[in-house]
């Protein structure tokens, strides 16, 4: 029997009278990447929130391993050294260099050597191609070069499991591709990893399995070969529809 | 306007004592107001319950009577009730009771204009709450307080001018006395102005210094 590193068990989350998430259950694999698309509103990013524990949940569990992962939990503090988050808006602390964005957590909360956190960091940011930028202040850093820059910084705490939320939805287009590029590498070198992304091309190249989430359920969980050529429930077809575009041909040609 | 050089160069020592009094009680009532405004501001933006509600009556009652009644009642009322204080430490305490609020609300703004994200990718990256509110909300928030921060500084050394009303020799006090004793009140008014300037001028250089040095530390991520 595979190993599980995470597992979600009837995971219910309530804002007000608004249930966002009902009863979802789903395990993860170590190795595994899962990519979450649905609609926008959907929960998927509350459910990422969920599995970090930014949020309180009203029902249900969330397990690393065997330890439970709760806002207000006896080690939360080094659960969430396990699992790392990548956010939509980078959120890269504007008053650090870049370097020291990605030492700090190693530092402080670690408690690891400057020299051997700044080394790994150095390497990081050479894989990423932002070697040179180490000592640039975020805001002297393109949005895709930011992103890349905050994934280094969730890497360099060790994480066991990656959770990415929508980290290419503010970028420009030339950019989603180089912060794409990072993650297809990181899914090479065998990290677990959970995605919510709406670039369906993307989710199909990197998914072990894709979970589509529509109105706070799991509607539909499969293989990515099999969810985007036929999928099985109606919604996942409308859905998927949407990123279709049908041509508008034989319009008279132009001289 | 003739000033008579003589005078001035007999007045100056004495406003120099002056000064140093006024910079001193300055001084330790700013630092003082500091801390009373940082624990204010921590307080209130964690929402801590109770203590938030006496804060902020502190606040309102600091911030809407005048420095010239704290004084009085801190001089003449705390006696009373068996709190001995000299007029030293009562400017020192009444610039801190002023000041405490002033600062509190710079503070706050500071830290309640960061983004709650800012404390959410620290928390998933396994800094504690306190590790976070240290290295990565603090720094932040007293950047952006530092005009309004420097304003305060300001605002508060030139209300140490009401010190004079409980008897303490300051730089006020010093030219209130000097015009009574000799009627030479334009001597006495140009050195006060002079001394006025000695001290704040600085301050104020230093404020803008600090204010482009936190602006290119690193803002608009």
């Amino acid at each position: 029997m595979a190993e599980h590193l995470l597992t979600v068990r009837g995971l219910t989350k309530r804002f007000g009278s608004n249930t966002v998430l009902k009863d979802i259950s789903f395990q993860v694999e170590r190795g595994e990447v899962i990519v979450v698309i649905g609609p926008s509103g959907c929960g998927k990013s509350t459910l990422l929130r969920c599995i970090n524990a930014l949020e309180p949940i009203e029902g249900g569990e969330v397990l690393l391993e065997n330890d439970v992962v709760n806002p207000g939990g006896k080690n939360l503090i080094e659960l969430r050294q396990k699992i790392g988050m990548v956010f939509q808006s980078y959120d890269l602390f504007p008053h650090l260099t870049v370097l020291k964005n990605i030492t700090l957590a190693p530092m402080k909360a670690q408690k690891r050597k400057k020299a051997e956190v700044e080394a790994e960091a150095m390497a990081l940011l050479e894989r990423v191609g932002l070697k040179d930028k180490a000592q640039s202040y975020p805001r002297e850093l393109s949005g895709g070069q930011k992103q890349r820059v905050a994934i280094v910084r969730a890497l360099c705490v060790h994480p066991e499991l990656l959770l990415f939320d929508e980290v290419t939805a503010a970028l420009d287009p030339e950019m989603v591709r180089e912060v794409l590029d990072v993650m297809l590498n990181l899914a090479a070198t065998g990290k677990t990893m959970i995605i919510v992304t709406h670039e369906m091309r993307f989710a199909r190249a990197i998914a072990d399995r894709v979970l589509f989430l529509d109105g706070g359920d799991i509607v539909e969980e499969a293989p990515p070969e099999r969810f985007f050529t036929a999928p099985e429930t109606e919604r996942a077809k409308r859905f998927l529809e949407t990123f279709e575009f049908k041509s508008v041909k034989a319009r008279p040609a132009t001289p | 306007m003739d000033l008579n050089t003589e005078v001035l160069t007999q007045y100056l020592p004495l406003y120099q004592k002056a000064a140093v009094l006024t910079v001193k009680i300055g001084y330790f009532g700013i630092v003082l107001a500091i801390v009373i405004g940082l624990f204010c501001a921590l307080i209130q933006y964690h929402k801590i319950p109770v203590l938030r509600r006496i804060i902020a009556v502190y606040i309102e009652i600091s911030r809407n009577t005048p420095l010239l009644i704290q004084l009085f009642f801190i001089y003449y009322a705390l006696p009373k009730i068996g709190i001995s204080t000299n007029a030293e430490s009562c400017g020192v305490a009444g610039l801190a009771f002023l000041g405490g609020s002033y600062m509190a609300e710079v503070f706050r703004s500071g830290l309640e204009a960061i983004p709650p994200i800012q404390k959410e990718s620290a928390y998933s990256l396994g800094l504690s709450p306190l590790k976070t509110m240290f290295h990565v909300i603090l720094p932040q928030a007293v950047s952006i307080s530092v005009p309004g921060f420097v304003a305060n500084v300001i605002f508060l050394l030139k209300e140490t001018s009401v010190f004079s009303a409980i008897s303490l020799m300051d730089l006020m006090f010093t030219a209130k006395d000097l015009i009574g004793l000799h009627y030479n009140t334009i001597e006495a008014l140009f050195l006060l102005v002079v001394f006025y300037l000695i001290i704040l001028l600085p301050v104020s250089v230093l404020g803008s210094l600090l204010e482009r040095r936190v602006r290119h530390a690193g803002f608009g991520s």
